[in-house]
């Protein structure tokens, strides 16, 4: 039994004389107070064992718990870092996508009244080489200015 | 550092420490108290159960008292037995508890004691017929409820004696009080006892 504790006679003689020192216990309180004593080590030893088994049992459980809860926090941070990075993505291909209308259009734009200004550049220059014929004496008289 | 002088460290009645030596004192301190935490945890854990009824209470306790033993372990001297001083850390410590249980009235703290009639059924057998083993039982359950109405020093006096098998000199030491009112303590309470019992049967 692992609660017999190991007495010296000294201390053993010691607690015999305190026991004969008490009031003499009648043997009916004597008996009971053994029961109780042995009820009390039986009850003590069976939880101590138990609790140490259930220690010594919860080692490889704690682990497998703490590795259970390793993979689970691995997981986690990896589904939300995966989940941030794709959405993180998603607004950078939304953003560059808005950036590209902006420029496509802005090229449309440009090329646009390119093709306003080139039309009217053209008009000017057809209007420029046809004198009307309203025109004709004045044009003459400028002729005959500058030959002066 | 430990105090070197101090030749030998007496452990539980009997068991003496062996002294350390300089040299390996450094390596000694450690499996020494390993030692005794080995050889009378289950003494203590069994005076916290006997005096609480509560497993997991006991538990805590006994881990604390090795705690608090293991912190001033440098400064146990020897004087009395390892087991008188961890004992006197254990009555302490619950001292403490109940003190703090009762200051804190207004929480709703809840007992895992069990009652006195799941503490009487651990009564090994011992060959008794059924009539004598339920008689053994009702009695020891009166012990229990006897306990129940005893001051805590009564209470750790009594359990002292009467399930550690310990003398009043040893009793004394432990719980800090002459062996004069170890002795007063002891026969109220089984005065008290007695009367319970007187009354059961």
């Amino acid at each position: 039994m692992i609660f017999e504790e190991k007495k010296t006679g000294e201390a053993r003689t010691d607690v015999l004389r305190d026991r004969k020192a008490e009031d003499e216990l009648d043997p009916v309180l004597d008996k009971v107070l053994g029961n109780f004593r042995q009820c009390v080590h039986a009850w003590s030893e069976s939880a101590y064992q138990h609790t140490r088994n259930e220690t010594r049992a919860a080692v490889p459980g704690g682990w497998r718990l703490a590795v259970g809860w390793a993979m689970g926090c691995v997981l986690v941070a990896g589904g939300v870092s995966g989940g941030m990075y794709e959405h993180h993505r998603q607004v950078l291909a939304k953003i560059r996508a808005e950036q590209e209308a902006k420029q496509q259009q802005l090229a449309a734009q440009e090329r646009a009244r390119a093709t306003d200004e080139d039309l009217l550049a053209a008009v000017d220059s057809e209007v420029s080489q046809e004198v009307p014929a309203a025109m004709e004496p004045l044009a003459q008289l400028m002729e005959g200015d500058e030959s002066q | 550092m430990r105090d070197m002088r101090a030749s030998t460290k007496v452990m539980a009645a009997g068991t003496a420490v062996s002294p350390m030596t300089a040299e390996s004192g450094e390596e000694a301190g450690p499996q020494e108290f390993a030692r005794i935490v080995e050889s009378h945890r289950p003494q203590i854990f069994r005076f916290l159960l006997a005096s609480t009824r509560d497993l997991d209470l006991a538990e805590t306790l006994t881990q604390e008292c090795f705690l608090k033993a293991h912190r001033n372990w440098a400064r146990f001297r020897g004087e009395s037995t390892a087991m008188t001083w961890l004992m006197r850390i254990a009555i302490n410590l619950q001292k403490d508890h109940w003190r703090n249980r009762r200051l804190q009235f207004w929480r709703q703290t809840q007992s895992n004691a069990v009652d006195v009639d799941e503490a009487s059924e651990w009564l090994p057998s011992d060959e008794r017929d059924a009539e004598q083993q339920l008689l053994a039982q009702e009695q020891v359950q009166q012990v229990w409820k006897a306990l129940e109405s005893l001051s805590h020093r009564q209470r750790t006096v009594f359990l002292l004696r009467f399930v550690e098998d310990q003398g009043l000199g040893e009793i004394a030491q432990s719980t800090g009080l002459s062996e004069g009112t170890v002795k007063a303590h002891l026969s109220r309470a089984l005065a008290k006892v007695r009367a319970a019992l007187g009354g059961g049967r």
